[in-house]
């Protein structure tokens, strides 16, 4: 028993690998949130008129709106008026015009072993780079270009592309959804767009990597994919954040639009500063993200693993609109010491003949607090909707919680929904077979934990389920009491 | 004004005459509770647990509360229709929230108490004291709601060892003249060792707009054993609002069923916390709704300490306009280990008006725990349909088997035979639409 607990030490003692600070000239504005900042933020990106109304928008919205509180959740108040709502790492000054990347700015990511240089371009990921505020660099731009496909920051997307981004922007979203996404869209810097033309399959996978440097800046990126009738495209995000005393906020918002024939699959390993072992520091991970299956026939599937963040709050959901339009969540959430998530998807059937599939693992060590959260609505006209849901929970560890809260609004009686939950510790039967056959308590909690997970694991791209396994195990090995 | 404020006036100005027939310990309780209620008020349309009943609008109607105690006659027997044959059960009876003994009643075994709630209050305060309301106090607003006004009810208690063979019976009947709001309040303790069974039907078959809350608390104590049924049959012009707390101590079992056959709108609230090592729970439901029936059970399993077991089981058919709400919560505290819990909810869905919404929830806390829950909504199998009509069953008797053996899986939990078998019997005429005046939904069609 002592050896075990020993092991937990070591491993809630385990450093948080990416918790470097990079040194790097950041212009940051004074903190605190007011129209100006707003005014300021949307001319730092000189912004068309209509983005500034959207935002100033939003921000009188939010200024009714309270936080909400209703999540399994113990958070701390947060002073909106003691962050600062944008950081740019490039800071250019009148003498480096040319837009040179900061070459600490490219050690970070190389530490982060995100490949920026087409040098490595073996690995066949397009990335764009956001770092703070502002995306640092996008690669193999041109290539995809050739085949008509936008990848591209959210403000060069405004520049270039206003059209199709006033087409699309908060159509999913609307500032009106929640507290942090009327946040997010009066005061959100930067992020991805993409867009996939009609019948183009995306050749590459299309990569996100997120990093808050800068200290006491939130991070509010806003990322937007349209997959136009027939296309395909497999999306990654990644991101870290040094390990600071305080906390820091990250508010994002993700907008999916799936047309006729399209699918789209987002993945996430969500590896944000988790806080030290006494729950100090980390960062609030409040994400709102959602897709619209707008098409008949189309497809999103998100998939996620969740590790980081002090708190985490977040739903991706799927508005399953098209007729035979379908939506998959597959979502490993690891929380440890005295992290806290509340994490699952809404599925909302709107169409005939939509089906939908969840997959939740909750993992629990330490004294975290670990719940599922998730509604499957079937509205009056969905005829044929067709649901599966299986949520697991293990426990590691006498003081931690894993709590499991779904939620069924049928109002079609032709619906077959169906739900199952489970929640146990490892098995000592596992473990003591494990041992017995030489392997250490230690790297077999790793082969349980992961074999657990191997539902949701096996529909990560390849780099990623190889990152989140690793992850996994750091975290988790020998976690048990 | 708001109906809440409505409600703390007629208290106000009506307190003397509330406490005058009333013993002290019913009256100690008031002032904490109409506290409780002013800072609560009724449940607004932002509270989760009270999202999909809306009940302060419940409380807009202006009933009227038998505050002075007039006594209202009730003919037993044209009303009373709860008879099971071949059970033979210890009657009693409440009118409103007044207590009635049956007539002709056998006497029950010494030391028992079966009493109105009032009478027993003034007659053995210090026997209630360490009960009457310590569960309901920590309760939501319309438990607070009801300690404010409740006059009278039930009392049943049963000293240490001793058993009751016969089925404790008490019928409950709504009767008025005018739209009417009652409460009413049992108290229920079974000592040590001690065990009963105790069926509760609910009757109405009033004209008039009616509401009644009912809070009953229940004590078992070390080894105790209590069967409790709640059989609702009321009116469409119903609003039932029933909180049932219990607190079981070690090694004690209870064994609960409630059954909703027909009602207007109904809120059950089931609140089970396992305090004893070694205790056990076993909770049932089924509702059965048509028409605009909104039937809604909300219920906690708190496994407050180790080696407890709970299970628990609630289907729901629903048929035209008529919802269903399910909120089960498991919860299982800090230290709770070697707790074995499981919550099962099916629902069948027989139109596209039928609403559904199930919250099957599990909040744990400590890990060597066995718990898991299953929620499920849909239609009759087809295959199984298709199965029954192949050998020459039509398909309305098939769709009929399929609902009634879907139903008799909770009916079946029923430890009483005689009662199981009343149940199987009044379930089925339920879904052939004999019961309550039937107009032909589409259940019998």
């Amino acid at each position: 028993m002592k050896k075990k607990n020993n092991i937990l030490k070591k491993i809630a003692n385990k450093a948080y690998e990416f918790g470097f600070v990079s040194k790097i000239k950041t212009e940051i504005i004074e903190r605190g949130l007011n129209e100006d900042v707003i005014r300021l933020i949307s001319k730092k990106k000189n912004e068309p008129e209509w983005l500034l109304e959207f935002r100033l928008n939003a921000y009188r919205h939010w200024l009714t709106l309270e936080m909400p509180t209703w999540a399994h959740l113990d958070i701390p108040p947060i002073d909106y008026q003691a962050i600062s709502y944008y950081a740019d790492p490039l800071k250019k000054s009148k003498e480096n015009k040319n837009k040179e990347i900061d070459p600490e700015l490219m050690k970070t990511f190389e530490k982060l072993g995100i490949p920026l240089e087409e040098r490595l371009a073996l690995s066949g990921t397009a990335v764009d780079a956001v770092m703070d505020s502002v995306s640092v660099k996008t690669t193999f731009k041109e290539e995809l270009k050739e085949k008509g496909i936008i990848f591209c920051s959210m403000s060069e997307a405004v520049q270039e592309y206003p059209d199709l981004v006033r087409q699309y922007l908060g159509t999913v979203v609307n500032y009106r959804d929640n507290f942090f996404a009327a946040l997010n869209t009066a005061v959100f810097s930067d992020g991805s767009f993409v867009y996939i033309p009609k019948g183009v399959r995306c050749p590459m996978e299309l990569s996100t990597y997120f990093r808050i440097n800068a200290a006491n800046t939130g991070q509010f990126e806003r990322t937007l994919i349209v997959a136009d009738d027939g296309s395909y495209v497999s999306y990654l995000e990644g991101c870290t954040a040094p390990m600071r005393d305080e906390n820091q906020l990250h508010a994002a918002i993700v907008e999916i639009v799936v047309n006729e024939n399209a699918e789209v699959k987002y993945s996430t390993v969500q590896n944000w500063y988790p806080g030290d072992a006494e729950g100090k520091g980390g960062v609030y991970n409040f994400v709102t993200k959602r897709g619209d299956c707008r098409g008949r026939n189309s497809k999103l599937s998100w998939t996620q693993v969740e590790t980081g963040s002090a708190i985490t709050w977040k739903y991706p959901s799927c508005i399953l609109r098209g007729d035979n339009s379908q939506g998959e969540f597959y979502s490993v959430a690891l929380t440890n010491n005295y992290q806290q998530a509340d994490t699952g998807t809404k599925m909302i059937h709107l169409g005939k003949n939509t089906k939908s599939t969840i997959i939740s693992k909750g993992i629990s060590a330490g004294k975290s607090q670990n719940s599922y959260r998730g509604l499957v609505r079937v509205s009056k006209n969905a005829d044929g909707a067709r649901n599966y849901s299986q949520c697991d929970s293990l426990l590691l560890g006498d003081k931690c919680g894993a709590h499991t809260f779904p939620y069924m609004d049928i109002h079609n009686n032709s619906a077959v929904i169906e739900h199952e939950a489970t929640t146990s510790k490892i098995s000592e039967d596992q473990l003591f077979y494990c041992n017995q056959r030489g392997i250490g308590t230690e790297e077999a909690i790793g082969l349980i934990v992961n074999g657990y997970a191997k539902e949701v694991l096996n529909k990560l791209p390849m780099e990623f389920a190889i990152e989140a396994q690793k992850l996994l195990s750091v975290s988790l090995e020998g976690a048990v009491g | 004004m708001s109906h809440e404020q409505e409600y703390i006036e007629i208290f106000g100005q009506n307190r003397a005459l509330i406490e005058k027939p009333c013993a002290a310990l019913l009256n100690a309780a008031r002032a904490g509770a109409a506290d409780r209620f002013a800072a609560m008020g009724f449940p607004g349309a932002k509270s989760e647990d009270w999202l999909h009943s809306n009940v302060a609008k419940r409380f807009a109607t202006d009933y009227g509360m038998n505050l002075g105690r007039v006594e209202v006659k009730a003919d037993m027997h044209t009303i009373f229709t709860c008879d099971v044959p071949n059970l033979k059960t210890r009657q009693a009876y409440i009118v409103n929230d007044t207590f009635k003994d049956g007539e002709n009643s056998k006497e029950l075994p010494e030391g028992v108490i079966l009493a109105g709630l009032n009478e027993a209050a003034e007659k053995f305060p210090t026997l209630l004291q360490p009960y009457y309301n310590t569960l309901a106090s920590e309760g939501d607003n319309i438990a607070q709601f009801n300690t404010m006004f409740a006059q009278d009810g039930v009392l049943l208690y049963i000293p240490r060892n001793t058993i009751i063979e016969e089925t404790i019976q008490i019928v409950a009947l709504l009767q008025a003249n005018v739209e009417m709001l009652s409460n009413r309040r049992l108290l229920i303790i079974l000592e040590e060792n001690s065990k009963a069974s105790l069926l509760i039907c609910d009757h109405s078959s009033m004209e008039k707009q009616t509401l009644s809350t009912q809070v009953m608390e229940i004590f078992l104590a070390r080894g105790a054993d209590l069967d409790l049924y709640e059989l609702e049959e009321t009116a469409h012009n119903n609003c039932r609002l029933g909180h049932v707390y219990v607190r079981q101590m070690a090694d004690s079992r209870f064994n609960h069923s409630n059954i909703t056959l027909t009602n207007g709108f109904t809120r059950n609230y089931l609140n089970v916390s396992l305090e004893g090592r070694g205790a056990e729970a076993n909770v049932n439901g089924l509702a059965i709704g048509d028409k605009s029936q909104h039937i809604d059970n909300h219920t906690l399993v708190d496994h407050k300490t180790g080696n407890c077991t709970s299970n628990e089981l609630y289907k729901y058919i629903l048929d035209e306009q008529s919802t269903g709400v399910f909120a089960g919560k498991m919860l299982i505290r800090p230290d709770a280990q070697q707790t074995v819990s499981q919550q099962t909810n099916r629902n069948l869905c027989l139109t596209s008006d039928a609403h559904m919404y199930a919250q099957p929830q599990l909040e744990i806390y400590a890990d060597d725990v066995k718990c898991s829950h299953g929620s499920t909504v849909g239609q009759l199998d087809e295959n199984a349909l298709f199965y029954m009509q192949q050998r020459g069953i039509p398909a309305d008797e098939a769709r009929h088997l399929l609902m009634y053996a879907f139903a008799g899986e909770v009916i079946d939990n029923i430890k009483i035979e005689a009662l199981r078998d009343r149940l199987h019997m009044l379930v089925e005429k339920r879904l052939r639409g004999d019961l309550n005046h039937c107009k032909g939904c589409a259940l019998c069609k």
